[in-house]
């Protein structure tokens, strides 16, 4: 009879590593299905890419094929099927390590997402170590999941936010962060790429001031993942987070990475199935990582998919990727450009494809539904980063976000959308 | 474009560009604020009242197109009426856009028949009735916000 230690070693092969073939947005446009439909009887121009990508029929399929031919609970049962979902979920794990470089897969803990990711942060390690009159470092370009959490914790424990400020181009202002360190910082916790801005932020610069400080860095990673490569080790951070649902794959999973350091000591989330050891009335034993943060049944289909939108993006050439998209970037902000009244928020020196503006005193709204009968999706309002909206003095902005399936043609008709909506507005 | 002029009909947007009635009345018998936290958009609204008449109505706020022409038409629509005229109107404003069934026309809705295309967006029916929530959580004279999400 296998022990449950023999089903994890029970690996599947990893697919043979093959050189991908050069970028071509043709073909890879031929990778999602839904790129192919029309809306308000227009080819489909998805440009809201930052809110949530499309998925390609790899990740599709991994999810179909694990409902027909794998479904069981994981962790359990003896029987075929359920080892079988549990290699399925394991290798997933795997695939997201060796995806961002973690030293182990103890540290790569399933969550619904991002949000709860940071949530999980704050309410164990944010719990245990952070107390009255102590400082979280935030910067002013968070989204709001990376500033309620904190607040949270602020107002449960008498800590305090400090706030890194940014200048009028969306980037940090890295002198005043050096400044904000007391003997009471606790924690740095810090958006990798702006959602709305498109600000790459210099991250590894900003761990190590932390670190000199001898303060821990949690990373919100939701919109770095699906533009470029992260190395957790090399970027040192104690923590980063990220969505599923943003980089090609299903939505309600998502990835906390931690430092088996840290992991190790800190307390766990959520109680109940899966994350013990041993449960009796008077004494309970929580599990080993990752198990101790998992409680419950996990989202299998969920990580399967993750772990296929990891293998779709191995597949293809995403350096040439991100250079085609960065070429996009730069050709939607010439256009742009030519647009009269068109004030765009996010001009970083090193910034993705992530185009927020206001046009004229037209408000995003009745900008974001007249971009629809063009069959063009953009996001319209706050973008869940009200400080930001604030810091530009206005209530919302429209925002264009993009992905690598997206072509000149699509920018082509943004441009003609917004040209309508001004002929509109008069 | 024919769809989306039915939506941008001129009232509207002249509505939107010089709204009627936008300033805060001090003192007022009643306020209410409204948001549909969603996208942010916020009105408040003032009432005078004389007996069980809406003497003069004010508003404030921020929004869209949609939701700044409705709240100007609102307040010139509600404006010496009283309160139980201006509930009926809330209802049937509500009903013009929300219920398919529902034949009010120009004759029963004056220029709020201009908002009558607003019912082919659903995104957007929200723009239009946050003021209307607006004034009818003043005219109940509910203390705390409102919002268009439960």
């Amino acid at each position: 009879m296998s022990s449950p230690l023999d089903i994890l070693t029970l690996q599947p092969p990893e697919p043979a590593a093959r050189p991908a073939p050069p970028f071509d947005v043709r073909r890879i446009r031929a990778d999602f299905p839904i790129l192919g439909q029309q809306v308000q009887g227009q080819p489909l121009v998805y440009l809201d890419n930052g809110a949530t990508a499309q998925k390609p029929r790899a990740v599709i399929d991994a999810l179909s094929h694990y409902y027909t031919d794998q479904n069981a609970n994981v962790h359990r049962g003896v029987h075929h099927l359920s080892q079988i979902a549990t290699d399925a979920y394991e290798a997933a794990r795997r695939k997201v390590a060796t995806f961002i470089n973690a030293a182990s897969d103890r540290e790569i803990i399933f969550v619904r997402g991002t949000t709860e990711g940071i949530n999980l942060i704050a309410q164990t390690f944010g719990r245990e170590q952070i107390g009255e009159g102590d400082e979280i470092i935030i910067t002013e370009m968070e989204h709001h999941s990376n500033i309620v959490p904190w607040w949270m914790l602020c107002r449960e424990k008498g800590a305090k936010l400090r706030v890194i400020p940014m200048n009028d181009r969306g980037e940090l202002c890295l002198d005043t962060y050096q400044t904000l360190f007391t003997s009471r910082t606790k924690l740095v916790s810090i958006i990798h790429i702006s959602n709305v801005l498109g600000t790459v932020n210099p991250v590894r610069e900003i761990v190590q001031i932390a670190h000199a400080h001898g303060v821990p860095v949690h990373i919100d990673g939701a919109q770095a993942v699906p533009h470029q490569r992260v190395d957790v080790r090399a970027l040192g951070c104690e923590f980063y987070t990220f969505s599923g649902h943003k980089m090609f794959a299903p939505t309600g999973i998502g990835v906390l990475y931690g430092s088996e350091t840290y992991l190790d000591t800190m307390p766990p989330y959520q109680g109940g199935g899966s994350m013990i050891q041993s449960v009796d009335f008077d004494n309970i034993t929580y599990g080993n990582l990752p198990n101790k943060f998992e409680a419950g049944t996990p989202n299998i289909a969920g990580s399967i998919g993750l772990g296929a939108a990891i293998d779709y993006l191995n597949s293809i050439d995403f350096d040439g990727a991100a250079k085609y998209e960065a070429n996009l970037l730069e050709y939607a902000h010439d256009v742009l450009r030519g647009v009269p009244d068109l004030k765009m928020l996010g001009t970083a020196e090193c910034k993705v494809g992530v185009l927020s503006f206001t046009l004229s005193d037209i408000h995003p709204h009745d900008v974001g539904t007249i971009l629809d009968q063009a069959g063009v999706a953009v996001r319209a309002g706050h973008h869940c980063a009200q400080p930001v909206m604030k810091h530009y003095d206005i209530p919302a902005a429209t925002r264009a976000s993009l992905s690598f399936y997206n072509t000149r043609e699509d920018i082509d008709a943004l441009v003609s959308g917004l040209h309508t909506v001004r002929k509109i507005f008069g | 474009m024919s769809d989306l002029r039915e939506l941008y009909q001129q009232l509207i947007l002249d509505h939107n560009k010089n709204p009627r009635n936008f300033r805060v009345l001090d003192p007022a018998d009643r306020f209410a604020e409204g948001y549909n936290p969603l996208c942010g958009d916020k009105v408040e609204v003032y009432l005078q009242l004389h007996g069980d008449r809406i003497k003069d109505i004010g508003f404030q706020g921020s929004g869209c197109a949609i939701s700044k022409a409705s709240a100007s038409l609102m307040t010139e629509t509600i404006k010496g009426k009283t309160l139980g005229e201006s509930e009926t109107y809330f209802k049937d404003f509500q009903a013009m856009l929300t219920d398919p069934s529902s034949n009010l026309g120009l004759d029963q809705m004056g220029k709020l028949f201009a908002f009558f295309g607003v019912r082919d967006y659903p995104t957007r029916i929200k723009c239009a009735t946050l003021s209307w929530h607006a004034l009818r959580a003043a005219m109940d004279d509910v203390q705390t916000p409102i919002t268009t999400e439960r």
